[in-house]
């Protein structure tokens, strides 16, 4: 079954004892689904999913330097965080295309945390250690050490509060804010962000603690119908709500602007940042092309790769797509010129041979209530 | 991989069954195949009644939330019927890919269902999958 080179997070026993199908994603052997995506994402919509995303890389930084240099190599305005605020942003190279979408979280004015995507970790460390290390800021890569779980939903936060007080306070946090806690006896840094769409937490916790806590969850979890959740249907949450894959959507080819990402680049930041005159130019010329979320009219499902046709003139390609199970459409993602990017805007996909018209919308495709 | 397989036709190493009927052979995809599509969301087939098919073809494609999969005619010869029905209940395959989710019905030689793997053969097959 498992290629001898893949890695496993330390819930990998709890994945294939729950039936978990088990498939390559990024160096890891992950679950891609249990049940089945579409349940799986019902449950996330409607109750709360569980997700194992133990995989993505962590980066710790501390000193009094750590914020500065953090701000020095990303997109978003480190210093305006306070203590146990996170943000999103990305990491450009000097041409001012993405290297990686982060999150970065402020524990305190000299310790920081930087989560990278799992596929960029053999990237994004060193180019982080590097800065760290000239700024005299201590510098650990702590993926291997650190397990991180997502609990999402309407009712991750009541799951969470199954675990008493220190749970129950989770819910008091704002979104992007973050708290050192203990959950179900475990040690954990709680974040309330996700990859969803849906209200709920992010959860860093030793790797020791990690059975512990997936299985208290799980079990608190039940009688408000909480179902772990694979990979696919992440996917297809994250794609709803119009969320980036990075190595889909956006990648180093692409820039944050054209993503759609420009609210992440503040350009008058105080600290200077890589990417940071490239990116002025970026904005002050304006952008050729953008990624638009699209709906298929026709019989079709578009997929990455697929490419986007005005006429029999290729104009663009599609980076994300797929049946959206809450939308009840098949939808996608696509980088089109900027005069087809209007709302409305109609044009057709190459499905494998089989031109199916499509038409621009409103973005994210899903917004909960 | 404990999959179901029954008894009653043949089998092909794409994950088809094909097995005669009535004067057709009809064809659809085996559960093997469901389980690794998944929740399957749209059958394309883009062949008509009447239109020839060749053996190894591709004459549609079954797509799931996460991924596709082409269908390949077992064995050449006529289209005599395509389930209309999958174009607006896709699920039926997840439901029953064996009777009521057959892709599409040839009119071709009988004889040649013989050639495709035995169900045993077929179990085979799968358990060397993964």
């Amino acid at each position: 079954m498992a290629d001898e080179t893949l890695a496993e997070t330390p819930l990998h026993a709890e994945h294939v004892a729950l039936g978990g199908r088990m498939v390559p994603f990024a160096g890891y052997e992950m679950p891609v689904q249990y049940t089945g995506v579409k349940q799986e994402h019902e449950a996330v919509r409607t109750a709360a999913g569980l997700f194992d995303v133990s995989h993505m890389g962590e980066m710790e930084l501390s000193g009094a330097e750590a914020g500065r240099v953090i701000d020095g190599l990303i997109t978003n305005n480190a210093a305006k965080l306070v203590d146990g605020q996170a943000a999103y942003t990305c990491a450009c190279n000097e041409k001012g295309t993405i290297l990686d979408d982060l999150i970065i979280y402020r524990l305190a004015a000299d310790r920081w945390l930087v989560v990278c995507n799992a596929s960029n970790r053999d990237k994004m460390v060193p180019h982080f250690r590097a800065a760290a290390e000239d700024a005299g800021v201590t510098f650990e890569d702590a993926s291997d050490r650190t397990a991180l779980i997502a609990l999402q939903g309407p009712k991750a936060l009541s799951i969470a509060a199954e675990s008493g007080d220190d749970g129950t306070a989770l819910a008091d946090l704002g979104p992007f804010r973050l708290a050192e806690t203990t959950l179900f006896g475990v040690q954990v840094t709680a974040a309330r962000t996700g990859y969803t769409g849906e209200d709920g937490v992010e959860i860093f916790c030793g790797n020791d603690g990690a059975v512990t806590l997936w299985n208290a969850l799980l079990k608190a979890g039940e009688p408000y119908g909480l179902l772990p959740a694979g990979l696919a249907a992440r996917d297809t949450l994250r794609l709803e709500a119009r969320l980036s894959l990075y190595g889909n959507d956006i990648d180093e080819t692409t820039n944050p602007i054209e993503a759609g990402l420009g609210w992440t680049v503040k350009l008058g930041k105080a600290t200077p940042f890589l990417g940071q005159e490239a990116l002025r130019a970026i904005k002050a010329e304006g952008v050729s092309r953008k990624l638009v979320g699209f709906e298929m009219i026709g019989r079709g499902i578009a997929r990455q790769g697929y490419t986007i046709l005005d006429g029999d003139d290729e104009v663009g390609v599609c980076t994300s797509g797929s049946p959206g199970p809450t939308v009840g459409k098949n939808i996608g993602l696509g980088y089109v010129p900027v005069a087809m990017a209007e709302i409305g805007t109609r044009f057709t996909v190459d499905c494998r041979g089989r031109k199916v018209e499509a038409e621009v919308v409103e973005t994210p495709f899903y917004k909960r209530a | 991989m404990s999959t179901d397989i029954k008894d009653d036709r043949r089998y092909t190493k794409d994950h088809e069954w094909a097995q005669a009927r009535d004067g057709e052979i009809l064809i659809g995809i085996t559960a093997y195949a469901v389980e690794q599509l998944g929740d399957i969301t749209l059958v394309n087939i883009d062949v008509s009644a009447g239109d020839a098919v060749e053996s190894g073809k591709g004459f549609g494609t079954v797509e799931s939330v996460k991924t596709l999969a082409d269908l390949f005619a077992p064995i050449g010869g006529k289209i005599t019927r395509v389930n209309d029905k999958l174009e607006d209940q896709p699920e039926l395959v997840n439901d029953d890919c064996y009777g009521e989710a057959w892709m599409v019905a040839i009119e071709g030689d009988e004889a040649a269902i013989a050639d495709l793997l035995s169900p045993s053969d077929y179990e085979k097959l799968l358990s060397e999958q993964d």
